[in-house]
């Protein structure tokens, strides 16, 4: 049964997208009002309102880092509100922890779902709650109760015995709301659950939301692809910088650029560092025709000394698979990449340094630092072998090396002898990038270099990043922060799905183009109407 | 909080007290060397006990001096694999097959045909044998991708395995002369397995504290994904770091052999529990990125000198055994305790 043929069956259930669809017609199972959540140097949501239906699924929009997970967190019990109210079913209600949630109703089927692979279908269904009877599992009582949920779901073919692990992504989903519904939930919350899914597969999540909502069962729905909101969404709330900027929008008919302008415009401006006039260099990096299968495919891109050249696109678009493949990190299963015109051994980090690439990835702490070591030490765990002679290291030199790097990136504190542990987050930031400043690194791969950073070092990071660009060296950039590649680049690619879908020089492009552009928006089609 | 001993300083102590990091508090010392002070501490209490206990023996010079020795000799074959043992955790791993390579090493190098070719080719198998085992496991944990639990465990079956079936299930008596005597030689007065024990360990203190490779070990045990980032080849560290433990344990055969004058397939029973444990309660984190060697010479040092005073007192081993397992789980409290508090700093700051 195609999704698309679903649209035009009538009576979409008891909510339906008729007779709700702007006026609520029923009392909201849930809605929240003005909540707020602080974490140290950062107000994630800041004065949140939401207001779902039952049986309607309720799509969340915004930007990364507008607080969609943290609100997810506050409803699932993971977090608890500093300010604001949450009426739940007509009460006021608070919930301490994640059972508590999943007792009064709420599941949360979060991206990486929570599963236990080496465990059956129906132990994951049942997991914590188990049919018991003097402390024995009664077997047989919970694979005909699991049966019973899989084809309220749809899913009827999935065996409740088979292990968890050799079922396709989709079917581990469909466990997960199994699990959701084993607990009588009221309201499912779905972080990007078509994000693991292939095409065809996301039609039949459409399916079974369907069949939920036709029970009465209330979806919010979180997604970056428009044309799914537009599908299978009934209402839109847009955040943004921790705010509801937009409630209750109609999904199919409000006109895209409404939703991207309510998305874009920050009321914190960044302070981006002026870009210098200076025409790029000597061509560093060129890569040709770059795959691999899964990730991305036949990438070609090019960066010159002295240039920052920035990937806008969503997380598992493949632009943190594209860098680390860049670096040799990953092994790339087709095209070339080459250094000042040399190709580069595929597949190996050690080239890639030598031939003068760093890179900071993506996650700095599991994988760019060694928490518990000084700061000195993870400055020089690049180099350390440069400064050492005949293997003996040569810790008064790195010590003077890495006070020197902490100097030019203003770290604080500056004693180099502290666990690297200690620093904040920015500080953190600038150890990793400064790693790379100390040999002869003519190319740096920054893989969201401001995440988890307070707004302060951020402007400070932005400053570093420019100034490598006076000392000839290429900077290839990625951020799911729109603004902030546009902010801090010179030349701009778009990816998505694994592809470049667009690239143009910085200034020739707008926040709600290349918002519209990742996340395959139809600004095209609607021109067209 | 160094991961590793705390290098001579080149910064006076003033410069010390201003600094105000959690790796820098108690007076300037390290976290480390606070642990190590402690290990000598529980050496002195278990001396004293002794004192007490043996009122005869410790009031006798000459017979105090004899006993420290004999400590010093239990403790120095188990000493020179703890050596290994710790390099190969700091590393992120563990090597189950350690007692299993030396009872191989010590029958290959005690067979006639090895025994035939004098001391240095009986030396020289003995380091060979323990080098290619230690290298067959590397190759199995960092090419094969095998856990490293799985592979020396497999390691361990296999090569007890093979030493029975190359002895015939029979004691090898060792015949040289030479090897035989290294166990009741002095070097200077002091037993020359004690003299073998001091320079592995100091070898191992500069390889771990001053070298690349020490550094590198230190990387890839405390945070694999970022060593490789940084461009460290982590599959041959990781193979290199076995390889160095077989080394130990070939050394250690020697030892072992010349001790009993010969070999036998069952030797070295537990040994890599021995060496787990005194290198546990020595501070070296189970998950790697963490460790000292000094701390591992003290742990060695407490358990045979627990074991010398239930000799001395003529008590029975079972007891012994029992305190021992104490002693691990009290260590292992301690550390919980420290890396909490030290937790709870970085969580503040």
């Amino acid at each position: 049964m195609s999704a698309r043929s679903a649209r035009s069956v009538p009576g979409r259930g008891a909510g339906g997208r008729g007779a709700a669809a702007v006026a609520p017609a029923t009392e909201p199972v849930l809605r929240l009002q003005g909540v707020v959540k602080t974490f140290p140097g950062v107000r994630a949501l800041d004065g949140v309102e939401v207001e779902v239906l039952p049986g309607e699924v309720h799509c969340l929009l915004g930007q990364n880092g507008a607080g969609k997970s943290t609100l997810i967190k506050v409803l699932a019990g993971v977090h608890r509100p500093d300010a604001g109210t949450i009426t739940w079913r007509g009460a006021p209600a608070s919930f301490a922890d994640p059972q508590a949630a999943m007792r009064a109703g709420i599941a949360t089927i979060y991206q990486e779902l929570d599963l236990v692979e080496e465990m059956s279908v129906a132990e994951n269904i049942f997991l914590g709650h188990e049919d018991r009877r003097l402390g024995f599992v009664r077997r047989a009582q919970m694979a005909r109760r699991a049966r019973e949920i899989l084809a309220r779901l749809g899913h009827p073919e999935i065996p409740p015995h088979r292990p968890v692990r050799l079922l396709p992504a989709a079917g581990k989903q469909v466990v997960s709301m199994g699990r959701a519904l084993s607990h009588a939930a009221r309201l499912i919350i779905m972080d990007e659950p078509s994000a693991v899914l292939a095409h065809d597969e996301v039609a039949n999540l459409f399916r079974i939301i369907r069949e939920l909502t036709a029970q009465g069962i209330a979806v919010i729905y979180i997604s970056h692809r428009l044309e799914e909101i537009r599908e299978i969404g009934d209402r839109v709330t847009v955040l943004k910088d921790g705010r509801t900027t937009a409630a209750n929008l109609p999904a199919r008919t409000t006109p895209t650029k409404d939703l991207v302008s309510r998305m874009t415009g920050r009321t914190i401006e960044y302070v981006f560092p002026r870009r210098t006039a200076r025409e790029p260099g000597e061509e560093l990096l060129r890569v040709e025709h770059l795959s691999r299968p899964g990730e991305f495919a036949d990438v070609s891109l090019s960066v010159h000394s002295g240039e920052i050249v920035g990937i806008a696109g969503l997380v598992g678009s493949g632009r943190s698979e594209l860098l680390e493949t860049i670096f040799g990190a990953r092994r790339a299963a087709g095209g070339t990449v080459r250094v000042n015109g040399r190709a580069l051994r595929p597949g190996s980090v050690g080239a890639a340094v030598r031939a003068g690439l760093g890179m900071a990835p993506e996650e700095r702490k599991s994988q760019a630092l060694l928490l518990g070591e000084p700061i000195y030490r993870n400055v020089t765990l690049a180099a350390f072998g440069a400064y050492a002679t005949g293997g003996l290291t040569n810790a008064a030199r790195e010590r003077a090396e890495a006070e020197r790097v902490a100097g030019q990136l203003d770290l604080r504190p500056r004693d180099v002898r502290r666990p690297v542990g200690t620093l904040s987050g920015g500080n953190q930031q600038k150890v990793v990038v400064g790693r790379w400043l100390l040999g002869g690194t003519r190319l740096l791969l920054l893989d969201e270099p401001t995440r988890g950073v307070d707004v302060g070092a951020r402007a400070e990071l932005y400053e570093l990043i420019r100034e490598l660009t006076a000392r000839e060296v290429g900077v290839l950039l990625v951020s799911s922060e729109v603004p902030e590649v546009l902010g801090l680049a010179d030349r701009v690619l778009v990816m998505r799905e694994g592809r470049v879908v667009h690239e143009a020089p910085a200034d020739e492009l707008d926040e709600g183009t290349v918002l519209d552009l990742v996340m395959a928006g139809s600004l095209m089609e609607e021109a067209a109407v | 909080m160094s991961a590793t001993e705390a290098p001579a300083s080149p910064v006076s102590p003033a410069d010390e007290r201003t600094t105000t990091g959690p790796g820098r508090r108690w007076g300037g010392l390290s976290e480390t060397a606070l642990r190590n002070l402690a290990l000598v501490g529980v050496l002195v209490v278990l001396v004293i006990i002794g004192a007490v206990t043996r009122p005869d023996l410790y009031g006798d010079p000459v017979r105090v001096r004899d006993n420290v020795f004999t400590i010093l000799e239990q403790a120095s074959v188990i000493g020179v694999v703890t050596v290994g043992m710790t390099f190969v955790i700091i590393g992120g791993g563990i090597d189950l097959s350690v007692g299993a390579i030396v009872a191989l090493a010590g029958v290959w190098c005690t067979t006639v045909a090895t025994q035939s070719y004098g001391t240095f080719g009986m030396i020289f198998t003995a380091l060979t044998v323990g080098l290619c085992v230690g290298l067959v496991n590397g190759g199995l944990i960092s090419y094969g991708r095998l856990v490293p639990f799985i592979a020396t465990l497999a390691m361990m079956v296999a090569a007890r395995g093979l030493a029975a079936s190359i002895s015939g299930k029979q004691t090898q008596v060792s015949e040289n002369r030479t090897i035989n005597a290294i166990a009741s030689t002095d070097v200077l007065g002091i037993p020359l397995l004690v003299v073998i024990l001091a320079v592995v360990v100091a070898a191992g203190w500069v390889l771990l504290n001053r070298t690349t490779f020490g550094r590198r070990t230190v990387a890839v045990g405390g945070n694999r994904e970022a060593a490789r980032l940084a461009g460290i080849n982590v599959t041959r560290h990781t193979m290199l770091l076995y390889a160095l433990s077989g080394l130990c344990c070939g050394i250690a055969a020697i030892m072992l052999t010349s001790l009993s004058t010969s070999a036998q397939a069952g030797a070295a029973n537990l040994y890599e529990l021995d060496a787990i444990a005194a290198a546990i309660i020595g501070g070296t984190l189970l998950s790697g990125g963490r460790g000292s060697i000094i701390g591992s010479l003290l742990g060695v040092l407490v358990f045979s000198t627990i074991t010398n005073l239930f000799a001395i007192n003529n008590l029975a081993t079972e007891v012994q055994n029992m305190v021992k397992g104490g002693i691990i789980v009290a260590a292992v409290l301690v550390q919980q305790v420290r890396f909490k508090s030290l937790t709870t700093i970085f969580a503040r700051t």
